[in-house]
Formats: C-alpha cells, structure tokens, sequence
C-alpha cells in the first residue's frame, strides 16, 4: 500500500498572530512552525499502517524551502519520502491542484490530509483532492482501517458518528481519533539522523491561476474587562445573562 | 442566476443552519438583484422556507438520498446549480456541509470560501470576511471565480423572518454508480442530547473538575440549560470524557450563544475554538486563571459549591419565566 500524507507547514498553537505589511501578511517574526495538528494524527496513523501492514509512506508539502524542517521533522517521526512542490501555498484549490498532480503520478492507495490546517481553516483542501482525483473521500475521519483493498472509516458527524466503507484509492480529512494524542511521537535521535538522509525531493508546480486571494487581515476587537460576580451573588449573575445578555 | 441554497434537515425537519443561510442568501440575492432557490432532500412540507427568504424550492425526493451521502448530494447540488444557471451557492459548516462545498466547488469551478461570518462586503469584487488562524483574526478574501460557494459560519448571520412565500418544484437529478461508493454502515448518533454544533448553550468542563465522576453537577447543569456539554482537551486526553466533546483548536468550535466554562483556566488553544460563541462565563478558584481575561462574566470560587448552586437558581428562574 502506498500512502501520502500531506503535511502543512503552520504556526504552532500558542503562537502570537500579527501582520505586516498594512496588514496583509502574515507576521512570522518569533513564530515556532509546527505540522499541522490534524496532519500530524493522520501521519501517526500512517506510521501504523507502515508497521503492521507494509505501507510506505511519502509525505508531501507545497511551499518555499522554508517549509523543509517541517518535512524533515516528518521523515524523523518516520515517513520514508518526502516532496516539496515548490511554490508559496496561496488558495485551498491552488494547493490542492499541486497535490493532484503529485499524487497521479505517484498512484497512492491512500492519501491522508488534516481537516483543516489550523492557521487558515478552509477546511477545503481534502475534499477538492478528491475531487480533483475523482477518489472516494472520507472527512471528518476518526477511525481508519484497511484491509485489501477496502477501507472501514468512522466519521465524526454533527451528535455522533458514522462509520462507513469505501474502496480505495481513498482520500480523508483526517482529524484526532485517529490516533490518540498519546500515540503521537515525538521524533528521538536516531528517527532525525537518519531523516537527514531520506530523500526529499523537490518538484516544481504546475500551472494553477488560484480562485481566491485574501485581500488583508484583522484582529478581533479587544474585549472589555470580565465582570466579576460574587460567589454568594449567583441571582445577580443570572439576571445579567437574563437582561444584559439577553442569552437566557 | 438565482442564489442557490443547500437547506439541510434532519428527521423532516430543517435545521437551524440550514435556515440561517437561506436569510443570508436572501440578503446576497437582494445585493445581485435575483432571488432564492433553496435545494430540499426528502422533505415534505417546505413552506416554512418562504419565511426565511427562499423565493423558490427545487424538492428531490429520492429514496437512495435519505441518508445524507456527500459525492450523491454534491452531484444533486451541481445539476441543481447549473439548471438555475446559480453564480453563488450557500452552505451551513455543518459537518456535512463541509463534507460536501469542496467537492461541489471542484464540480462548478467556483471558488469557495469557508467560514464566513458576515455579508459579502462588495459584489463585485465579491469580498467575504471569514474567520482565521482559529478565531485569532479575521481575513478578507476575495473570490475571482464565476461561480463562488460561501460556507456561512453558525450564528455569524442569525435568522431574518420576511413576508415571502416559496413555491415548490420537483427536481430530479440524474445521479450515477460512483455517486454512492462510500457507503454507510452504521449511524451511532444520541438521539435526545443537544450536539455541540446545534446547542445555543454550551456548559463545559475542565481538569478543575478533578475527575470524571464529578461529571453529574455539569450534565445538571446542561439539563437544565438545554445546553451541550463539552470538555477542554485534557480531559478528553485523559479519557475522562469522548473526543467528541473536545472543545478548542484541535476540537470542534464553539459558536454558541452563550458557553460557560467550569474549571478551565484557559489556554490560548481553548481559547481559539471557543472565541465565536457570543457571551462566555468562567467559573474558576484561580482569579489569575487566562480564561478572566476572555470571558464576559467570571464568578471566582470553588465549582463544587458553586455549580449544583447556580444549577438550583436556574431552576427556579426557569420555572418563574416558563
């Protein structure tokens, strides 16, 4: 079986967000970057299925060089390739289009991308994959087994869960449940030694004009100041949801 | 050239969202100068869409469609698109709207943008604003594509009531094999809970609590809030509750009316996922706790003596305003 895991290149999520530029970049001064927290079960997921049913797995990112040590750090949890298109990820369809043409020619089984990336949520890039490949698709994905070549996935569903069947090639939106937090690895000193010696290629993009382009930025407006309530006080905390807030 | 909306239900009933996003494309359609189409599976009766803008619905019935079925309903939602020739489509973020607005943008070429918190600020070029970076900030994306799909945020819109009527039309769209090749085997869904992305309330727990078994004082609570119940991510790490009620930046969002959060000092992570919803309380011992800083009303005080407290006045409050 052959997996790709995609993999975005995201600030970590304790990070500060600002902007630059007449607030239209993102500001990554002091910024620590991370896998993308949704990538990261699915990749972990995928270093299962390499050791217990013989999968390789190739990790894939589109981005500047920049994006690298977020690769590496995924070829030291233990992907065995890595690709970088190289080009700036601009829109959801732009990102997924590289993808595409990476994955085609690569005839993955399985293709595994996080949900939504948490930086910018569009939460778009999994499906327009599939899409673009015409595979079945999963989102949502917390459960993922695969025997031959049919796939038992859970989905997570608003109140519940689903579980369903699909034949691969499979694309998901995976998300946590698919490992747990505790599965995650932390890569140790012999995964980076050797992940400096994988291969990581570096393709150039195809010809995609993006859909959409974020004009500018803007942060929330500051919140006032919390109203405290007494504790013995509690009528007075639901009047003011009652009356104030108007939220009872 | 009308706006297309994907109005979901459930058990014969429209949701909510789905009726959020038929007020907001009633205000996209009145900007474009052209009316509403809602797109219905397996409803019956859809007069009430009228009320929420819709000028006309497109009923698919079709026994294979009762079940909600991502590629097949994308598939019904192109042809519906393309026979009322549509330039904008409009979705919730469900989670089965997000399942299926990118693989319908990929069928129409249109560009989409999720997450939407208000009207577009222009329509020509067409401008939305959407959350990013988890709550932490706003963009301002612009679509350039012919056709575009806008995934409205919960709540961000809220529900216009107009004077209008829709009139109805059967809509038969021609659906292939491939349309049904991810098939469902099991539903496992609680049939008489609120769900997170349906509740108006939600009542949260964190490790203040100490430990799952302290876990009846905030189901009471909720009961009697009509509220979801939730859990910041440690807790849900340490099994004491599912992942499905894991709130924050790797859980679900929150955009509820109003979220209280018992026990949970809030970490910037926590923050993030909740920030959307409108009014947030905080019940915490430690006055220095960052979740003070977010919240709209903070009581300081031990949660065991203050939750099963509150837990009686909002029951007697209830009952007063029945």
């Amino acid at each position: 079986m052959k997996i790709l895991v995609c993999i975005s290149h995201v600030p970590d999520t304790t990070s500060k967000i600002n902007f630059t530029d007449n607030n239209t970049q993102f500001d990554t001064n002091g910024v620590q970057f991370v896998i993308n927290p949704n990538d990261e079960f699915g990749l972990t997921r995928a270093m299962w299925f390499k050791e217990k049913q013989g999968a390789t797995v190739d990790v894939i990112n589109v981005g500047g060089p920049e994006t690298e040590p977020t690769l590496r750090k995924a070829l030291a949890i233990g992907a065995d390739n890595a690709i970088r298109v190289n080009t700036p990820a601009t829109d959801g369809f732009q990102v997924a289009k590289q993808l595409a043409n990476v994955a085609k020619e690569g005839e993955y089984d399985l293709i595994i991308a996080g949900r939504e990336s948490i930086d910018y949520n569009g939460g778009m890039v999994p499906g327009m994959l599939a899409a673009l490949l015409k595979a079945n698709f999963v989102n949502t994905c917390i459960g993922l087994e695969i025997e031959g070549t049919e796939a038992k996935a859970v989905r997570e569903i608003d109140g519940g869960k689903e579980s369903v069947t699909a034949q691969l090639p499979l694309v998901i939106g995976g998300q946590k449940g698919l490992v747990e937090e505790s599965d995650l690895r932390i890569p140790n000193m012999r995964g980076i030694m050797m992940a400096r010696k994988k291969p990581l290629n570096v393709v150039e993009p195809v010809d995609v004009t993006a859909q959409t382009e974020i004009e500018k930025f803007e942060k929330p407006d500051p919140k006032g100041a919390v109203k405290l309530i007494d504790s013995d006080n509690l009528d007075e905390l639901i009047q003011l949801l009652h009356t104030e807030a108007k939220v009872i | 050239m009308s706006v297309l909306v994907y109005i979901e239900s459930e058990e014969g009933k429209f949701k909510k969202a789905a009726l959020e996003v038929a007020s907001y494309a009633k205000e996209v359609a009145q900007m474009l100068g052209t009316t509403v189409t809602g797109v219905t599976f397996n409803a019956e009766d859809v007069s009430e869409l009228g009320t929420y803008g819709v000028d006309k619905v497109l009923k698919i019935n079709n026994s294979k469609l009762k079940d909600f079925n991502a590629e097949a309903y994308a598939d019904a939602l192109k042809q519906a698109a393309d026979k009322e020739a549509s330039k904008v489509v409009v979705v919730s973020q469900s989670a089965n709207s997000k399942y299926v607005a990118p693989l319908l943008a990929v069928h129409l070429n249109a560009g989409y943008a999720s997450n939407v918190v208000s009207i577009p600020e222009s329509a020509s070029p067409f401008v939305v604003k959407r959350t990013a970076f988890t709550n932490k900030a706003f963009n301002f994306t612009k679509i350039s594509t012919d056709i575009k799909v806008i995934g409205v945020s919960k709540n961000a819109f809220g529900l216009k009531e107009t004077e209008g009527a829709a009139t109805a039309e059967d809509f038969s769209p021609n659906l292939s094999e491939e349309d049904f090749s991810v098939n469902v085997t099991n539903v496992d869904k609680a049939k008489d809970k609120v769900t997170i992305a349906d509740a108006e309330i939600v009542v949260s727990g964190g490790r203040g609590l100490k430990g799952p078994e302290n876990w009846g004082m905030i189901e009471d609570l909720a009961e009697t809030l009509g509220a979801a119940t939730a859990c910041s991510k440690p807790v849900s790490d340490m099994g004491w509750r599912p992942h499905s009620e894991h709130v924050g930046q790797t859980g679900k969002p929150v955009a509820s009316n109003l979220y209280i959060a018992i026990g949970i000092s809030g970490a910037i992570q926590h923050l993030a996922g909740i920030n959307s919803s409108k009014v947030k309380v905080v019940i915490n011992n430690d006055p220095e706790a960052p979740f003070f800083k977010a919240a709209d009303y903070g009581v300081v005080g031990d949660a065991f003596e203050i939750v099963p407290k509150l837990n009686e006045k909002l029951k007697e409050f209830k009952a007063k305003n029945a």
